[in-house]
């Protein structure tokens, strides 16, 4: 289908990439590496899952960073008061649901710029977060927190586990189920879907809110693997997943773009800096890299929705 | 006879190719100053191709332009406006928060980016200009707040500010009203007084009768008569266009009606500006709703189908009043309404056309939300068949298709929903001929089976030859119902202006 084909040049710079390696620095694909590799990529997955669904929609989200520093501490906090680590998750999941939840509504029923809205959330929820903690982190995290009770290993293949789940619900969901079509159908015409009988304020809403379960998630999935629980994580993490979202071939301006495409670009993003590491070059150009690449990204887009307009006006009414 | 001098303008033997497809075959043409010159012929003939090598846009493989007899060797955007050509669009192309006299200065004031603006000079040219157009526009305006005939007025003044010798108007009455059409033809008649050769793009044929000195039909990139229009008629230059004979220009036959489908008992919706609005719908029945634009027609189709929920009244269908709050509720009280405008809301572009297809009906083909592969396709696929659309396949992307083959699957996502009552707004604005006598004969195969069609259009013939009754409203009201007999234009206009 259309929707894949937005991520072939993206996989085809994966592949690049890794060939690069392979020939270079066999040793980058050590399984240690590739473990840690995927461990700091997984709370970046997971938001951009979420983040795919509102792009799509036509929205952007900033302001999941200080959702993520927020869903941290609550884990945190609620694990520290006794609770088990299955309730701590489940609560970072729903404050970070509610938190979506609040910027989806004032987006999709009181028409407020996402933009607007989120960035509003991003600096508000952060200071929000500092007064409330007074800027100390979270420590003397119990046991029974840490690696969620797990070993290292376990704890390894149980994110493998989720992170593969995850991202099956999302792609199946969006390629196979009405709702997907709906989250398609907003962003490629809000007024067009509406007028399918599609309810697209309740669209918006939702992916707005499921990126808020995901973001809550991925702090609290992330926040085990550490001693302490930092009140400013998540500093810069909206552009980073923002980034492999586009990168990945999903249209800014929403209705185009898979699961596929955002795996492939949180890999892209993530797998550059280590690799300049391993072939000796300073992991001071993996920002530049990056900034190239999701330029690189913006100018393919741009080149499509150019041509798409000319195979269009060739069958405009003459 | 006496000896002719050079025509204003003539293109002779023009050829184009796009990538190997031949868009142009040779095609000629000659406009004389002081002429209405209407080119005609179905999408894809040529037309468009044709103005943007006159207007410079693109340059032509070979043949040759001549102003006054004088060969043009090189044709671009600035030679073109040098020489007195201006191209007036579909869609006016004004910048919205500028002012009026801001959006003619921009487009005749020359010079440097540090000249100094003189604001007084530039309101008085404005105002001069724009009466020349023959309107009455505060200077003054931002040009968001023209209505459409107004953008246009300022788009002509921009035009003969530049001493336009030549106008190319493209589709310029496409979002004007019958009456606001009157008006426009009053300009262009002045500007044909003054001596400016005018070339005429509509797909409007009663327009090019009553405006056009010539035609010249265009079909498949080539030229295939220019005649007097008097001398014409509308079958002909329909045959000419399509190449073929059209049976009947509206295909029209009596159905047997049967019992009264939905009935609207003093609805009034007041954010939608629509009030008490009776009327009966029969099953086999089409009925038109005419009104000039802003009349409160299509507020009153969103009214029916949920999308501005009544607040007064009661909708009544097969008998039983229902309730319909939002699109879901009217979808499934088998309310469909296909709107205006296809391009941005009757399909989604970028879509296949089984995922246009099923896209209001979405819950038929799929169990607990998940969309069954083969069920949808043959959806879509049956509904190739039946509209006739033109395309490879159901996993045809929408926007590779012509503009008549999108109405029609913007017509299948809402068969699809298996409605009782269609509401069509203006099913065949901007669809060339041959899609447009295709798509009323689907319209009328559509209440053969017994459906009730509201069918809304500007198209006074149309009403005219396709419906049973007309409802003619005015001010969000329905001022009179008229039997397809009794249904002229005039007594159409005289209702919707108001009157009688």
């Amino acid at each position: 289908m259309k929707q894949l084909s937005a991520g072939i040049p993206v996989a085809a710079a994966v592949l690049f990439l890794f060939g690069i390696m392979a020939w270079a620095a066999p040793a980058y694909f050590s399984a240690a590496n590739m473990q840690d590799l995927f461990l700091a990529s997984v709370p970046v997955l997971l938001i951009a899952l979420g983040m795919t669904l509102v792009i799509l929609t036509g929205e952007i989200d900033i302001s999941v960073g200080s959702i993520f520093a927020i869903a941290g501490v609550a884990a945190g906090v609620c694990a520290k008061l006794g609770f088990p680590g299955a309730a701590a998750i489940s609560l970072a999941c729903l404050v970070g649901a509610t938190l979506g939840a609040l910027n989806g509504v004032l987006v999709a029923y009181l028409h407020v710029p996402s933009i607007v809205v989120t960035l509003a959330a991003m600096i508000g929820w952060r200071d929000a977060l500092r007064w409330a903690t007074g800027g100390a982190w979270v420590s003397d995290l119990p046991a029974g927190f840490q690696w969620m009770g797990l070993n290292q290993r376990s704890y390894f293949a149980a994110m493998l586990v989720v992170a593969l789940a995850l991202v099956s619900i999302f792609a199946f969901a969006l390629r196979y189920m009405a709702a997907g079509r709906a989250v398609y159908a907003t962003g490629s015409s809000m007024e067009g879907a509406r007028l399918s009988g599609i309810n697209t304020p309740v669209v918006k809403a939702s992916a707005f809110i499921a990126l808020g379960a995901m973001t809550g998630l991925a702090a609290a999935l992330n926040a085990v693997r550490f001693n302490q629980i930092p009140s400013n994580s998540g500093l810069g993490l909206e552009m980073k997943v923002i980034a492999a979202v586009v990168v990945g071939g999903t249209a800014i301006r929403g209705g185009r773009g898979s699961v596929f495409g955002t795996i492939l670009g949180v890999i892209l993003l993530g797998a550059i800096g280590p690799a300049l590491t391993f072939v000796g070059v300073s992991a001071y150009w993996e920002k530049a890299i990056q900034g190239g690449i999701i330029l690189a990204a913006a100018a393919l887009e741009a080149v499509r929705r150019a041509f798409d307009k000319r195979t269009i006006t060739q069958h405009a009414p003459a | 006879m006496f000896a002719m001098p050079a025509p204003l303008f003539e293109a002779t033997s023009i050829r184009k190719d796009f990538a190997g497809v031949r868009a142009l075959k040779g095609v000629s043409f000659e406009l004389r100053a002081g002429e209405v010159h209407a080119l005609i012929g179905e999408n894809g003939a040529g037309k468009s191709t044709l103005i943007k090598i006159i207007t410079g846009a693109v340059q032509a493989d070979s043949g040759t332009l001549a102003l006054s007899g004088e060969i043009v060797p090189r044709m671009n955007p600035v030679i073109a406006r040098h020489l007195g050509i201006a191209a007036i669009y579909q869609q006016p192309s004004l910048f919205p928060d500028l002012t009026v006299a801001e959006n003619i200065a921009l487009a005749l004031e020359a010079g440097s980016v540090w000249r100094l603006v003189r604001w007084r000079g530039r309101k008085q040219i404005a105002k001069e200009l724009i009466e020349r157009a023959g309107g009455s526009i505060d200077p003054e305006r931002l040009a968001s707040t023209l209505s459409m005939p107004e953008q246009q007025i300022v788009e002509i003044a921009k035009a003969m500010g530049a001493n336009a010798k030549i106008v190319i108007m493209d589709e310029p009455t496409a979002s004007l009203t019958e009456r606001e059409v009157e008006s426009f033809f009053g300009v262009i008649r002045a500007l044909r007084a003054r001596g400016v050769g005018v070339i005429y793009i509509s797909h409007r044929l009663e327009e090019i009768a009553a405006i056009a000195d010539r035609i010249t039909v265009l079909r498949d990139g080539e030229t295939i008569a220019t005649r007097p229009a008097s001398e014409v008629d509308r079958a002909e230059l329909i045959e000419l266009m399509v190449g073929r004979q059209i049976a009947s220009v509206f295909p029209k036959h009596d159905v047997n009606l049967g019992k009264v489908a939905m009935e609207l008992r003093k609805v009034t919706c007041r954010a939608a500006g629509v009030s008490n609005i009776s009327l009966s719908v029969r099953r086999g029945e089409i009925f038109g709703l005419a009104g000039m634009a802003g009349s409160g027609r299509t507020q009153l189709a969103e009214t029916v189908f949920g999308l501005t929920p009544a607040d007064s009244g009661e909708i009544v269908l097969s008998g039983t009043p229902v309730k319909i709050s939002s699109p879901a509720s009217a979808v499934q009280h088998r309310i469909a309404y296909v709107p205006e405008d296809r391009r941005q809301h009757g399909v989604v572009l970028e879509m296949p056309i089984f995922a246009n297809t099923s896209l209001a009906s979405l819950a038929s083909v799929s169990r607990n939300g998940l969309i069954q592969k083969q069920k949808e396709q043959d959806l879509a696929q049956q509904y190739l068949g039946q509209l006739r659309i033109k395309a490879t396949s159901v996993h045809t992307v929408t926007s590779a298709l012509s503009g008549g083959n999108q109405q029609k699957v913007a017509l299948a996502r809402w068969l699809a929903t298996k409605p009782e009552v269609l509401i069509l707004d203006e099913p065949t604005q901007g669809v060339d001929v041959g899609s447009k006598a295709e798509i009323h004969g689907l319209i009328v195969e559509l209440a053969a089976r017994g459906l009730s069609i509201l069918l809304i259009s500007s198209e006074l013939p149309e009403l005219l030859g396709m419906c049973d009754r007309i409802g003619v409203m005015h001010q969000g009201t329905i001022r009179g119902i008229l039997m397809r007999k009794d249904a002229t234009q005039q007594s159409i206009l005289a209702l919707a202006m108001g009157h009688g």
